[in-house]
């Protein structure tokens, strides 16, 4: 026995509500982003990630209340990622109760974020999340931004090792072939990154059910895999996923 | 009404250690204070700690903290957390600053070249996630937590004691190292009591009615 594997589900914070459909049994008020966490931390998820989506500058500051009020009551590590631009944005997260903060296209602009970041903060808690699709580089998958739409020209793989050596704690991973399609992740290019970096990997992007969960562990050699649709909508609670994890020999957290 | 200090010295950040002390206990006075007069008056001591190791230690000094630390680790209800536990022991491969030296050992990085498990994958570094504490014995602060309980580690340097008496839980990854030492007022976990749900509450309620 040792380490668990972890489940991590991940709300999209769009000026301080939650957006997409939450579909707890008995829950008040849908878009609340502390109600959502405590459910989720009942259910037993070993982490929450919130993305700011919020387009509007005049609505990104609202996710600074909504950590320090996640955090004054849910006591699980908590991630928070979107509108990162610079290391005060990192300690203005981490100041209101994030443990952890993700940084995706202001790292790629500026690589030397990531190590100013972890420099002061520590690596315990820079995460670089990569958007990453097929395309035509060493590896076989290219770093996009906005949603999958613009080529950064770097590869993915080696984007991730370069995150790494720069400071990252650890890598979200996220394939956008497959975010959306419910047809499970991208097992190469979670094992490709997987086995080329020696920081833990969150594979993420197409979970439409729990073996999908499995295989992004087994097959995809991830330390943690993160879902959102599935657990939104109901379909399937964390708890359900552990135990279907389990059964398949996945150390989880029960 | 128990006042509980929690040391801050500008590393990073302690709103969810003190709002899970909060939680545990309503009844406390929890104050996050870098003055060393209110760390000398308080009657319990949270120590936490974040970030390198070196750059705590030269933080602590340049605060005047050292020696209310020392002072709080001889005589009260005394909770060291993650680097707050390195930082007790007199050296860490992390840097040349040496450490305060409460416990005799030292804290070393996780080699590289020991990293794997017994089925020959490589574990990653740091060593983040939920991972079973195998407490030693009988302590005030495992009081209602489950042997093997999990907690929230992430770290990537541990603490090798010099003196085996002290150790009070140890953890597996790639081998075991100790993650929780104890002696007489003084208990310190290389783990997150305030990231690790309900053991973690449970840890750090006893901690509050702790009467070492």
């Amino acid at each position: 026995m040792g380490l668990a594997k972890r489940i991590i589900p991940c709300l999209d914070v769009n000026a301080g509500r939650v957006v997409k459909g939450i579909n707890f049994v008995g829950l008040r008020d849908a878009g609340d982003p502390v109600e959502i966490a405590r459910r989720y931390d009942e259910q037993g998820a070993d982490e929450v990630t919130f993305l700011d989506i919020t387009a509007s500058s005049d609505g990104r500051g609202l996710i600074i209340p909504i950590i320090e009020a996640v955090s004054a009551q849910v006591f699980i590590p908590l991630t928070v990622g979107g509108g990162v631009r610079e290391v005060a944005d990192v300690r203005r997260l981490l100041n209101a109760g994030a443990d952890k903060v993700s940084m995706n296209t202001s790292a790629i602009l500026n690589p030397n974020l990531i190590a100013e970041a972890a420099g002061r903060f520590g690596s315990q808690c820079i995460v670089v999340a990569i958007d990453a699709k097929r395309a035509d580089t060493a590896s076989g998958w290219g770093v996009f931004t906005h949603g999958g739409r613009n080529a950064t020209g770097l590869d993915a793989v080696a984007w991730a090792e370069a995150s790494a050596r720069l400071g990252a704690g650890e890598i979200l991973l996220t394939s956008m072939d497959r975010d959306g399609t419910k047809e499970g992740f991208d097992l190469d290019l979670t094992r490709a990154v997987a086995d080329a970096v020696g920081v833990p990997v969150i594979a993420s992007g197409g979970v439409g059910n729990l073996q999908h969960l499995c295989d992004g562990v087994i097959k995809g050699g991830a330390d943690a895999v993160l879902a959102a649709s599935i657990f939104h909508y109901g379909e399937y609670t964390v708890r359900q996923a552990k135990d279907f994890m389990a059964a398949q020999g996945i150390e989880v957290r029960l | 009404m128990t006042h509980i200090a929690v040391i801050d010295y500008g590393m990073g950040n302690l709103r969810s250690v003190a709002k899970a002390l909060e939680h545990v206990a309503p009844e406390a006075t929890v104050e996050v204070t870098g003055d060393p007069e209110r760390v000398r008056a308080a009657e319990r001591v949270v120590f936490p700690g974040q970030g390198a190791m070196p750059d705590c230690m030269r933080e602590l000094d340049r605060r005047h903290l050292r020696q209310p630390i020392l002072e709080a680790a001889q005589s009260k209800p005394f909770l060291g957390l993650c680097i707050g536990l390195q930082m007790l022991f007199e050296s860490s491969e992390e840097g040349p600053t040496p450490g305060l030296g409460v416990f005799s050992g030292h804290v070393r990085r996780f080699p590289d070249d020991r990293m794997f498990s017994p089925a020959g994958q490589r574990l990653k570094v740091p060593h983040m996630g939920w991972n079973e504490v195998r407490q030693s014995g009988k302590h005030a602060l495992w009081s209602g937590i489950p042997q093997d309980a999990r907690f929230y580690f992430v770290h990537s340097y541990y603490v090798q004691e010099h003196d085996s008496g002290v150790g009070a839980a140890s953890t597996h990854y790639a081998f075991d190292f100790t993650c929780a030492v104890a002696r007489e007022n003084v208990f310190a976990v290389q783990f997150h009591p305030e990231k690790s749900a309900l053991p973690g509450l449970a840890l750090l309620g006893n901690f509050v009615h702790w009467k070492p």
